[in-house]
């Protein structure tokens, strides 16, 4: 019966991405540019959704639950925004957003699996947390210093029409989270740690027995899963929008843990979730500049939210989309 | 055996202890950015107190800041009793604020006391109803709340946004803000001197949830679903229906706070006001240790903070969002409190000879 | 050649207000087979785990193939060739068999899994001993014999010489049992030690080369199976002769109260797990419910009492009908229920004793009237069953999770039996307590029976059932095998039929 509903599964996906393929082709044919520029908006919108969903997933899989992606998004962009403008260079604020995110996971990994906080407490001790100290902290006065991140084209594959556009002349922080989806499947799925961390999410006890050490593990997992939205951050300020300001994640932190869970804790299935939340957010951005249809851009600015929510309660109907078993448990040794 | 009394306040000392640490432990800190800031803490502090209590205007400052906060953290806490985690304040005080002040501007000719009841119950329905969706969806569908009122958050955002940008806007003189018109004043909480009327209610609201938890048959029912739910469902006790009644009574906590934002100290309901207060509520409710009594000091504390916040600005030059610093460092030192043990030396297994049962007298 | 494969010598290990191992020395030489037996709380699993590097002895040393070792965790023990199958077992049901056995020591190619590779040396293990498995099934669709089968590879594909059962028989069939000791026999011959522990005498008259016997963290006796009975093995475990029946009258059955017709339940998977039973309780007896645990015991209560939906059949109670009725409707209906978990389902352990002591009728009167709780009447009410069921706590006040788990379930019983009741169904009604405890409860069972209630007690312990039933009932695979009166049953022919053998 299982491996029926597999086959269905499948037939349905393709039978989706066919159907997808043909409302783009039409509306390309339709108008070239403003296609073009909404799905070039889709894939910006959903780099950073990605990141923040292969954070999530990495913590999940462990056992971890993370609501402070949110948090870490705005921290690291924080810090990737300031250290660029004190130093003049882009790479360099990558870099600390990257720093920014890991430490911030290290300090969820230190609450939740070293202090016992309940998890739920601990990301949101690492929003209020982020969103008091960047607004604390900034300066109004500071800019950039220098252009934000641009596009690079991937040789002549660049000039593909449509496609070339969107996926094959983008900026080097949107290529890296491109490969970094392949990796993080890769090890997910196929290596020594990719199963280990799988085991720890589902039955801690029975790593233990064999002599994995779950609690290092899970703070190491924990905490290079914030490195993930530490770029995220980076990616926001210094790829995205090119400068900071407040409260600038906008409730992308929260939209990314939808999208993982949309994704089943995948790095190719979030990538899909990723590109239909930011084709939301592209549509509405279109929508505000050009007033095409007489849609409020409130409702559109609502949609991906309410999307999620019907998402969540439809997958604990399903079933089919199972939490990793020991999530959000507290570890207690021996 | 040992008389439950003196088991009692053994217990409710041990139970001030870690909040009480906690916020000096934040405060010091607090001194610390302060200084990296280059200036004194003393100044800093001294002008956050007066700004909140040295007149009867700070006062009334610090009990209208107060007054959200209180019920903003019964909303949180009143889940937290069920085990359920309701970080869906911002929007339930959202729609609550919106609603009041729309029967509030709305309607006009009725006298006070049917007028400003009714404004208030209109904004506790709707925020009944923006909590009773999550629990709904948890209840049949096994939804997690936290996601789900974190998302009903942001719709309640744009939803309030384009209610008071379209057809609530405030079309008088060449207003161009996101705002309702203001309300009539048969709608308008009072101030009695200095205690605004709206902070009396919200003592009056979180004295009954004390009441409601642990004197009824309900109130059993939702912290034996907050213990232990195995339990609970083979007691017989409807865990579905209590999670999602849970749920509405938490939004209706929260949105209250919003109607009495906007019937008692904005006037009306403005797009952009009021971000973040929800949040705050987690704050409250964890150091209050998740009891409706708790939420009252923990509610004035902050609520004073708040108050004093722009004094503080002024005579020190000190930004104001060091109070948010400080109230995440709170939280994290609560949340935390194997750190605040230590400090004071505690250990854990000293409560463990004579725990107290939850039911009797630890509120 | 090793003399001593594994040993401990004198060794102690303190817990906070118990001292589980009070200097214990044991011996385990290649090839044999040692059984360490003793009752619930008697140290074998604490004394076990410091074996196998769980916990550290604050006293005593522990041997590994004649060395004096310190080991610093399980990796450390399983390095050393010590292999243990718990309990309860350590597998991770989403994931394969295969990757089960080999997680942690996993082959790799290129930095990855080798899963080819670790299939191979699988199916190569799985034959030299005679554990048949298929590596690529899913461990949560496996039955609880070839998940145990899983376990033991998993300590066979790390080299283990020493082969550590903790009580590996309890959710085992009969057959699979005898199947399980052929199996550790034909591993002793490949010179692997064999630490089995048990509290299942027959077992280890039957597979033991030596017997340790432990009481009260101590070792009351070493033995072997020539020069053991099993009522000296008892004795021993216990500490005095035990009564190994309960002392009752004959039974006057009145009126049948419990009916159930051919009632069919689902598990939680959704596959049939109680088969088309009927069965007929009546008052003033005690029907017992036999059998290996998972055969379907636990639905059959669970649909009795209102916690399971039924799928097709009927139940009635003293005539009234109560098919997929509510738990409250069915209690209020005058059903005592003594559930089989009683952490999950019967206390709420943040409640105080008080609180505890209404959970099933706080919603009346004189508990509560118009949704108020009435304190005083509950104090009262607790007071009373305290004293009435020897609940040993400091005060009525105080959390239920500071008792012991005899209290507790003292407790619980004293709250089923405080009102009038017509059916009491005790699941698993003694698990897990003291000896003392365990008597007061066999005793206040037999005193229902005697005030007309009819009693359906289902329990794994056997010699429990035994010793309470007048009737007793078996179920095998969801099916009832038969319901023989207790003067004509005995541990063979009920043995047999639980192992679905009807005669």
């Amino acid at each position: 019966m299982g491996q029926l509903m597999k086959l269905r599964h499948r037939q349905m996906v393709w039978i989706g991405v066919a159907l997808i393929l043909v409302l783009v082709w039409s509306f390309y044919s339709a108008d070239g540019p403003k296609t073009t520029a909404v799905l070039a908006g889709t894939v910006r919108a959903a780099t950073l959704l990605a990141l923040g969903a292969m954070c999530g997933m990495i913590g999940e899989r462990s056992g971890i639950v993370n609501i402070g992606i949110e948090g870490q998004f705005l921290m690291s962009a924080f810090f990737a925004f300031t250290v660029t403008s004190i130093t003049g260079s882009l790479a360099m604020g990558a870099i600390a957003g990257v720093a920014t995110g890991l430490t911030m996971g290290w300090l969820l990994a230190a609450m939740a699996v070293g202090l016992k906080v309940d998890q739920i407490i601990a990301g949101t001790v690492l929003n209020i947390g982020a969103l008091g100290l960047t607004s604390f902290f900034y300066d109004r006065s500071r800019s950039l210093g220098v252009s934000k991140y641009t596009n690079v084209d991937v040789g002549s594959l660049a000039d593909l029409p449509l496609v070339g556009t969107v996926f094959f002349s983008r900026p080097p922080l949107t290529y890296l989270t491109m490969a970094l989806l392949v990796i993080v499947h890769i090890a997910l799925f196929r290596s020594v740690w990719g199963m280990r961390t799988r085991a720890i999410g589902e039955h801690p006890g029975a790593a233990a027995t064999v002599g994995i050490d779950v609690v290092r593990l899970r703070y190491f997992n924990v905490t290079l899963a914030g490195g993930f939205a530490g770029l995220g951050g980076s990616y926001l300020a210094l790829e995205a929008v090119g400068t900071f300001s407040r409260a600038m994640s906008g409730g992308r932190g929260f939209l990314a843990l939808a999208v993982m869970i949309f994704g089943r804790r995948t790095p190719f299935g979030a990538y899909a979730a990723a590109l239909f939340f930011g084709f939301t957010t592209a549509l509405q951005n279109h929508f505000q500049l050009n007033s095409t249809f007489d849609i409020p851009p409130q409702f559109v600015g609502m949609l991906p939210f309410v999307v999620t929510i019907i998402v969540v309660a439809l997958s604990g109907l399903m079933g089919s989309m199972r939490d990793p078993a020991a999530l959000g448990q507290t570890y207690e040794k021996g | 055996m040992v008389p439950p009394s003196r088991v009692m306040s053994r217990s409710i000392l041990r139970s001030v202890a870690v909040p009480l640490t906690a916020v000096v432990l934040g405060l010091l800190i607090g001194a610390v950015l302060i200084v990296s800031q280059d200036a004194s803490p003393l100044t800093a502090y001294s002008s956050l107190l007066k700004g909140g209590l040295g007149d009867g205007d700070a006062l009334l400052r610090t009990l209208q800041k107060a007054t959200p906060l209180i019920f903003g953290g019964l909303a949180v806490a009143f889940a937290f009793k069920a085990g359920l985690f309701n970080i869906g304040g911002q929007g339930q005080l959202l729609v609550g604020a919106v609603f009041a002040a729309a029967v509030g501007f709305g309607v006009d000719g009725l006298p006070m006391f049917i007028h400003l009841p009714a404004a208030l119950i209109a904004g506790a329905l709707a925020g009944a109803i923006w909590g009773g969706i999550a629990g709904a969806l948890k209840a049949t569908t096994g939804a997690h709340e936290v996601i789900v009122t974190i998302m009903l958050n942001f719709v309640a955002g744009n939803l309030t946004d384009w209610l008071s940008a379209n057809p609530w806007k405030d079309n008088s003189g060449s207003n161009i803000v996101a705002r309702t018109p203001l309300v009539e004043d048969s709608a308008t909480i009072p101030t009695l001197g200095v205690v605004p009327v709206g902070f009396l209610l919200a003592v009056v609201v979180a004295a009954g949830c004390w009441l409601v938890l642990e004197r009824t048959t309900y109130g059993f029912e939702v912290r034996s679903i907050g213990h232990n739910r195995n339990a609970a469902h083979y007691a017989g006790i409807k865990v579905g229906w209590i999670m999602a009644s849970t749920m509405a009574v938490a939004g209706m906590l929260a949105a209250l706070g919003g109607a009495v934002e906007s019937l008692g100290v904005d006037g009306r309901f403005e797009a952009g006001v009021n971000v973040g207060l929800g949040f705050e509520g987690i704050t409250i409710a964890l150091l209050a240790r998740a009891n409706a009594l708790g939420v009252i000091p923990a509610a004035l504390l902050i609520g004073l903070m708040e108050a004093g916040a722009s004094r503080m600005q002024f005579k020190a030059g000190v930004a104001p969002e060091l109070i948010d610093v400080i109230q995440a460092l709170i939280l994290f030192f609560v949340a935390a409190p194997m750190i605040v043990r230590w400090l004071l030396r505690m250990r854990q297994g000293d409560s463990d000879q004579l725990q107290l049962g939850a039911g009797w007298g630890n509120s | 050649m090793t003399d001593l494969l594994l040993a401990a010598r004198n060794v102690t290990k303190q817990f906070p207000g118990v001292l589980a191992n009070d200097d214990v020395s044991v011996e385990l030489k290649p090839g044999r087979v040692l059984a360490l037996l003793g009752e619930n709380g008697a140290g074998k699993s604490t004394l076990v785990n410091i074996l196998f590097g769980m916990y550290r002895p604050d006293g005593g040393q522990i041997i590994i193939k004649d060395e004096v070792v310190d080991l610093h965790g399980p990796d450390d023990a399983i390095s050393r060739g010590i292999g243990m199958v718990h309990q309860h077992f350590q597998l991770v049901p989403p994931m394969r068999v295969v990757e089960n056995i080999v997680l942690g020591a996993e082959p790799t190619k290129r930095g990855l899994v080798d899963l080819d590779e670790a299939r191979r040396r699988v199916v190569e293990l799985s034959k030299r001993y005679g554990l048949d498995v298929d590596p690529d099934a899913l461990v949560e669709n496996l039955s609880v014999g070839m998940q145990q089968r899983v376990e033991i590879l998993k300590a066979l594909y790390r080299n283990a010489d020493v082969l550590i059962l903790d009580e590996p028989t309890g959710v085992l069939t009969p057959q699979e049992a005898d199947h399980l000791l052929t199996v550790l026999r034909g591993l002793t011959e490949t010179g692997v030690g064999i630490v089995f522990i048990t509290h299942k005498l027959r077992e280890v008259l039957a597979v033991a080369d030596d017997i340790v016997v432990l009481r009260e963290g101590r070792v009351v006796g070493a033995t072997t199976p020539d020069q053991a009975t099993e009522s000296r093995l008892a004795e021993m475990m216990v500490g005095r002769s035990v009564v190994l029946r309960v002392e009752k009258a004959t039974a006057q059955p009145g009126d049948v109260v419990l009916q159930v017709d051919d009632l069919k339940v689902n598990d939680d998977r959704g596959q049939l797990a109680v088969d088309g039973v009927s069965l007929e309780v009546r008052a003033g007896e005690i029907v017992g419910v036999a059998g290996v645990e998972g055969n379907g015991q636990r639905e059959l209560v669970e649909a009795i009492t209102g916690l399971r939906h039924v799928a097709a059949g009927a139940m009635a109670i003293a005539g009234k009908p109560s098919t997929n009725n509510s738990t409250r409707q069915i209690a209020g209906n005058g059903v005592g229920h003594i559930p089989e978990d009683r952490e999950k389902h019967g206390i709420i352990a943040a409640y105080s004793v008080a609180e505890n002591s209404v959970l099933n009728r706080y919603h009346r009167k004189p508990f509560s009237s118009r949704g108020i709780m009435r304190r005083e009447v509950i104090y009262e009410h607790a007071q009373s069953v305290v004293e009435e069921f020897d609940v040993r706590t400091p005060s009525v006040a105080v959390a239920v999770s500071s008792l012991s788990g005899g209290n507790k379930q003292k407790l619980i019983v004293g709250r089923e039996f405080s009102e009038n009741i017509k059916l009491l169904v005790a699941a698993q009604p003694t698990r897990g307590i003291d000896i003392g405890a365990i008597e007061f409860i066999h005793r206040r069972i037999v005193e229902q029976r005697d005030k007309g209630a009819a009693v359906l007690l289902v329990s794994a312990e056997l010699d429990e059932i035994l010793g309470l039933a007048d009737r007793v009932a078996v179920l095998y695979d969801g099916k009832l095998m038969g319901v023989l009166d207790a003067n004509v049953a005995n541990r063979e022919r009920v043995g047999l039929l639980m192992a679905g053998i009807t005669d």
